[in-house]
């Protein structure tokens, strides 16, 4: 019982996980905060759904154009059009403005369609047997998955030159200027980055939950809960976050009760900012010099 | 506030003394002519509005964003139907709803605000959520997805507020009252310190003001606000349920505050309008309204910060010549 609990916590924590890095990149490359992050992954989700099975493109050429479209509208569009525009006017009207988005790109979903979509999977549906607990394909390949993307992206950040620059210009921006690294390029990165984490949380969760245009509500409230948990200003936090929210809602749902998950999670939350407000995993220096 | 200002001010006060009550007179002959359908409008209208002054005072003065305005409206809604069902009478009932609301926004409030981020925008998202699952689920209490029917209206003394008319007048006289209050409250000594919050917090923090506290019992207020709204919500329509109290009515309230102008004086008036009247008027759906009301509010945060507020400063100074000062002082 509780092995397959924690298979079932890791694999949907690593989503949120997934969700999460994408957020808090976005918060230490330009101090923005993505309340649209949800709907990020609804929306790619959904632009899967238009190439894959209004067009009957192939999978695989669905998911590339998936990522095209969705680094170009999520990632630079959002970047040239919005937060460029109102990152100068603080960081209330910059969470106006994508709790706006939010509500736009829900809307426009709606004109694909109200109601829940099958999403198609790579894997087929079924379970194993593994020391007396059922596991799901879908739970395992999940996981899989999201440790290679996780893993690529790491090696991307620590091995690669632009990567080292991109991470330089999450530490300190200033400094990362004064270094010769093209700073607003590096930003454009992170958001396309962003983009690209969105598309691959949207074909990993949907097949699971079923994609509907509301689905980002409750994905992005998770997300930001795992960036509190774990610590807003590494990336290590976001994971670490992310894994937690996972357990709390499979052990809650487990062993307490499957309709208040959510009042567990936020009581944590609220128990993290009053003891240890940069998170579990955060880092207290950098956190008081962005306040 | 040099002799100019002052002057300006006097004349304002006389002026919008005169413009106050025909407004008031105006509102309070409209539904003698409206239909069935048009007064139960403009009732939910007024009781919008007062939720909307409070959430203006949340993001607009003390700077902080709730997305939870659509809960505290439950909160008070469902104390109001509460206990009213069970004998109690409504004038005891509807100063409660505010109050509970009042309280819930300190515990609420008192962990997001010690943290000088925007947490409290994201607790709360899961505090509406929460509240919304509670409606749903503890059908004991709260009816579960019916909701709770068969709600009466008030009486107070022989004046009965049982026909959609008299309902109307009472909501329009409480409201209005919740507006002079707000006026009252942002001109005290209290009110004014959140100019200068706005203006520079770190002086603001250094001449001994509490940042902390300031924005704690703005939260409180506000949401106490909606949470006197929720409570004239279950007389005007006889039922709630819980789809009235979804988190997507918290996103409204923020569209309306937006796009009304926030941090301005008229502006929930007017975004409340905007935001509900416009669909009635032109007819159009749900969906699409609130399409075209999101991409509204990404201009207006762009281009026009002071959002529908401003059409006032351009029509005053159209009729006067001279700059709209400001209402509070």
């Amino acid at each position: 019982m509780l092995f397959q609990l924690i298979i079932g916590g890791t694999a949907s924590g690593i989503l949120y996980s997934l969700i999460a890095m994408g957020f808090s990149l976005l918060w230490q490359t330009s101090q923005t905060i993505n309340f649209a992050q949800g709907d990020f992954v609804a929306a790619s989700a959904f632009i899967m759904l238009i190439s894959y099975s209004m067009f009957h493109f192939p999978y695989l050429l669905s998911l590339i154009l998936t990522l095209i479209v969705a680094a170009f509208i999520l990632g630079f569009i959002f970047k040239k059009l919005i937060v460029q525009r109102i990152l100068e006017k603080g960081l209330m009207s910059i969470i106006c403005a994508t709790i706006a988005m939010s509500l736009l790109i829900q809307n426009s979903i709606i004109f694909y369609s109200p109601e829940s979509q099958n999403f198609p999977s790579l894997i087929r549906e079924g379970t194993i047997s593994i020391f007396n607990a059922n596991l799901s394909f879908l739970d395992i390949f999940n996981i899989f998955f999201a440790i290679i993307i996780i893993v690529i992206l790491q090696l991307f950040l620590q091995k690669t030159k632009i990567g080292k620059a991109l991470k330089a210009v999450a530490q300190n921006r200033e400094t990362a200027n004064i270094l010769g690294i093209d700073v607003p390029k590096m930003i454009m990165l992170a958001f396309i980055i962003n983009a690209v984490l969105s598309v691959f949380a949207a074909i990993l969760v949907s097949p699971i939950y079923a994609a509907k245009y509301n689905m980002g509500s409750a994905l992005g409230l998770r997300a930001f809960y795992a960036a509190i948990i774990g610590g807003f200003n590494q990336m290590r936090g976001a994971l670490l976050g992310g894994l937690l929210i996972g357990y709390i809602e499979v052990l809650t749902t487990g062993y307490i009760t499957a309709e208040y998950s959510e009042a567990v999670i936020l009581l944590i939350v609220i128990a993290v900012i009053l003891l240890k407000p940069e998170g579990i995993w955060g880092t207290k220096e950098i956190w008081s010099k962005e306040l | 506030m040099t002799p100019v200002e002052s002057k300006n001010r006097k004349e304002l006060v006389n002026f919008s003394t005169l413009l106050i009550f025909s407004f008031f007179v105006i509102l309070w002959i409209i539904p003698y002519f409206l239909n069935l359908y048009t007064v139960y409008v403009f009732t939910w209208l007024l009781i919008y509005i007062i939720a909307a002054y409070g959430l203006n005072l949340i993001l607009g003065y003390a700077g902080q964003i709730s997305l939870a305005q659509a809960a505290f409206m439950g909160i008070g809604a469902y104390v109001v139907a509460i206990l009213t069902k069970l004998d109690y009478s409504f004038w005891i009932a509807f100063p409660l709803a505010g109050l509970l609301s009042f309280l819930v926004g300190i515990i609420l409030g008192f962990p997001s605000l010690k943290v000088k981020h925007h947490y409290l925008a994201m607790v709360t998202i899961g505090f509406n959520f929460i509240i919304y699952k509670i409606l749903m689920n503890e059908e004991q209490i709260t009816g579960g997805p019916y909701g709770i029917m068969n709600i009466p209206r008030p009486t107070l003394g022989f004046i009965s507020f049982e026909s959609d008319l008299s309902f109307a007048h009472l909501v329009l006289i409480i409201s209005l009252l919740m507006v002079f209050l707000m006026y009252y409250l942002l001109n005290t000594k209290w009110g004014r310190a959140f100019k200068m919050i706005r203006e520079n917090e770190v002086r603001a923090e250094v001449v001994g003001v509490d940042l902390r506290s300031y924005k704690l019992v703005a939260f409180a207020i506000g949401s106490a606000y909606a949470g006197i709204a929720g409570g004239l919500l279950p007389p005007l329509f006889g039922y709630i349920e819980p789809t009235l109290f979804e988190f997507v009515i918290s996103f409204d309230f923020l569209l309306m505050v937006l796009i009304g102008g926030r941090g301005r004086f008229v502006g929930p008036i007017l975004g409340v309008s905007i935001v509900i009247l416009l669909p009635e008027i032109l007819r159009i759906t749900e969906q699409l309204n609130l399409l075209i009301f999101s991409i509204i509010a990404i201009i207006v945060i762009v281009l026009v910060p002071e959002g529908a507020s401003s059409l006032v400063d351009i029509a005053y100074k159209l009729f006067t010549g001279k700059k709209f000062p400001s209402l509070t002082k």
